[in-house]
């Protein structure tokens, strides 16, 4: 079983690797980061904290949007190029299918993130003339883009396992947006009553929750993260992802792919 | 299709144990960040021109999302009885830099800010209702609203003809407008001015919230005339007879009352052995005969 899905899953990684849009999003998350400074000459003072706040946002914008557009094509352009029948042919599940797929898109955006984190710390070092221990601190919102990533992935592969590329892309962007206001929806279920509680409640905790998981503003004021929101984000993104992957085997498992 | 039965089973139970764990976990990560987590990190940029230009042209739709904080903020706050609300004022003043002309705002911003069961900061709720004023010249709405202000919670009587005065020479402006500022010349602090005032925002919204809101300041009002005059009558029944009354019968006998009184909420009032006037079961916002 290992075996099988690590082989669909390097597959995964190598094709996504293999993708110009990849390259071209990265190039241009590097090239942000080099004029990051020079929004800081603009803004006297605010040089490092615009450097943390664009360097930062931009690799969790330009992770979401490579997970959704390579995340979207998965399943469709194996069933386009007609590889998915010769993989379910072999000795492969389908779940075993989804789960390396979405492995491997994982793999490949914690790849991603590094590789921008590298470059977001250069840039770090070279505006800030040296290394200073409150950067290690920034290790923890990098972290927890690469949860979104997880999350994303995971909600990206479960719309992909049943519709259209394009509908898998809106549909996965919209949560994303939803989510990033999430705990909004649940501050706006306190103050309500009755069913109208239960339904903003219950649809708050469906949607992702990506706001507990953007600490940049956080970090860019050197503002400590608690370490138990670590441990419980963690736990979040691992749970939601699994369930997320779940749904879209549950749903791939029944999808007639004649 | 008997075999994948249990197969599915089991892959639905996975995908709600799993679900059951993220909602687990969510609630942990809200504990962990406490109620004010969105507000608190939104308000790390507290410049609503920074924002405005950060919002892409979206600046309206940003708005929209704050001034709903805003409410949020308020009105959870004031569910759990809190006395403090220090972040309601960046808000406010967020929300209308990104969208000048929301009205709404100004106009109920204000009064959470100004009102003393609110966040008691009525000179921050005059100067957000000032710069509405100076971003929206033509709203007599406002005027009236600062009006309000001055008068109930700045007691600041002339400040509050002034922008009465101001308010009433705007086109459109209702007629009343003029008569409030006279009032304030002439009567201000009587409980005649303030109960015109109330009237005149029963009467000018179509907000159930805020109508009900003037109902129970109405009520208070009457309340309060009610038992000051029913109590000005027992201490004429004291001075008479050298001793409190027993009860309102006692009251009715000496002719000093034609029957039992009622207050608002057709409850009759409640004479103590002591000779206080006071309502059986006390409304909001009342001064007189609470105990």
């Amino acid at each position: 079983m290992i075996s099988r899905l690590s082989a669909v899953a390097f597959n995964t990684f190598r094709e996504a690797v293999r993708d110009r849009v990849l390259y071209n999003l990265i190039l241009f998350v590097l090239l942000l980061l080099a004029i990051a400074p020079l929004f800081g000459q603009i803004s006297i003072g605010l040089e490092r904290i615009i450097l943390i706040n664009v360097g930062l946002s931009a690799m969790s914008l330009f992770g979401i949007v490579i997970a959704i557009l390579v995340g979207i094509g998965l399943v469709s352009r194996e069933i386009d190029k007609k590889t998915l029948y010769t993989i379910l042919s072999r000795p492969v599940r389908r779940w075993e299918f989804i789960t390396g797929k979405y492995c491997g898109l994982v793999m490949t955006l914690t790849v991603n993130a590094v590789m921008m984190a590298t470059g977001f710390y250069l840039a770090l070092l070279i505006t800030g003339h040296g290394w200073k221990a409150a950067d290690a601190q920034l290790l923890i919102p990098i972290y927890f883009i690469i949860l979104q990533f997880f999350i994303m992935t995971a909600i990206t592969l479960l719309f992909s396992a049943f519709t259209t590329p394009v509908f898998s892309a809106i549909f996965a962007f919209s949560l994303f947006v939803i989510g990033t206001f999430s705990e909004d929806l649940r501050n706006f279920a306190a103050l309500t009553q009755g069913f109208t509680k239960w339904l903003v409640t219950a649809t708050s905790y469906l949607v992702p929750n990506f706001s507990s998981l953007n600490v940049i503003s956080q970090a860019a004021h050197d503002v400590p993260v608690d370490g138990r929101l670590v441990v419980f984000n963690t736990l979040y993104a691992l749970f939601y992802s699994i369930a997320a992957i779940s749904a879209a085997v549950v749903i791939f498992e029944r999808r007639n792919l004649k | 299709m008997k075999c994948l039965r249990p197969k599915i089973v089991w892959q639905l139970l996975l995908l709600a144990i799993f679900l059951t764990g993220a909602i687990l976990a969510q609630r942990s990560v809200d504990r962990v960040r406490g109620r004010q987590a969105t507000l608190q990190d939104v308000l790390y940029i507290r410049s609503g021109t920074t924002l405005k230009r950060a919002s892409l042209g979206y600046s309206g739709l940003l708005a929209d999302i704050y001034w709903t904080r805003a409410i949020q903020y308020f009105g959870g706050g004031h569910a759990r009885n809190d006395t403090r609300f220090d972040l309601l004022y960046p808000l406010l003043d967020i929300t209308t830099d990104l969208d000048p002309h929301l009205i709404v705002a100004y106009e109920f911003g204000s009064i959470f800010l100004s009102q003393q069961s609110g966040a008691g900061q009525p000179d921050q709720a005059a100067a957000l209702v000032e710069k509405g004023i100076r971003e929206n010249p033509k709203n007599w709405h406002l005027y009236f609203t600062l009006g309000y202000i001055h008068y109930f919670d700045r007691k600041d009587y002339k400040a509050a003809e002034i922008a009465f005065q101001k308010g009433s020479e705007i086109p459109g402006a209702q007629p009343w407008m003029r008569t409030m500022a006279a009032s304030m010349a002439q009567h201000a602090g009587e409980p005649a001015v303030a109960a015109a005032i109330w009237r005149r925002i029963y009467e000018s919204t179509e907000d159930e919230t805020v109508r009900q809101n003037a109902v129970q300041h109405l009520q208070a009002l009457r309340v309060d005339e009610e038992t000051t005059e029913l109590q000005s009558r027992v201490d004429l029944y004291r001075q008479k007879t050298g001793q409190s009354p027993s009860g309102w019968q006692a009251l009715i006998q000496a002719g000093l009352l034609r029957g039992v009184p009622r207050d608002p909420t057709n409850k009759p009032y409640l004479l103590d052995p002591q000779g206080n006037v006071r309502m059986k079961d006390p409304i909001p916002f009342v001064t007189q005969g609470k105990r």
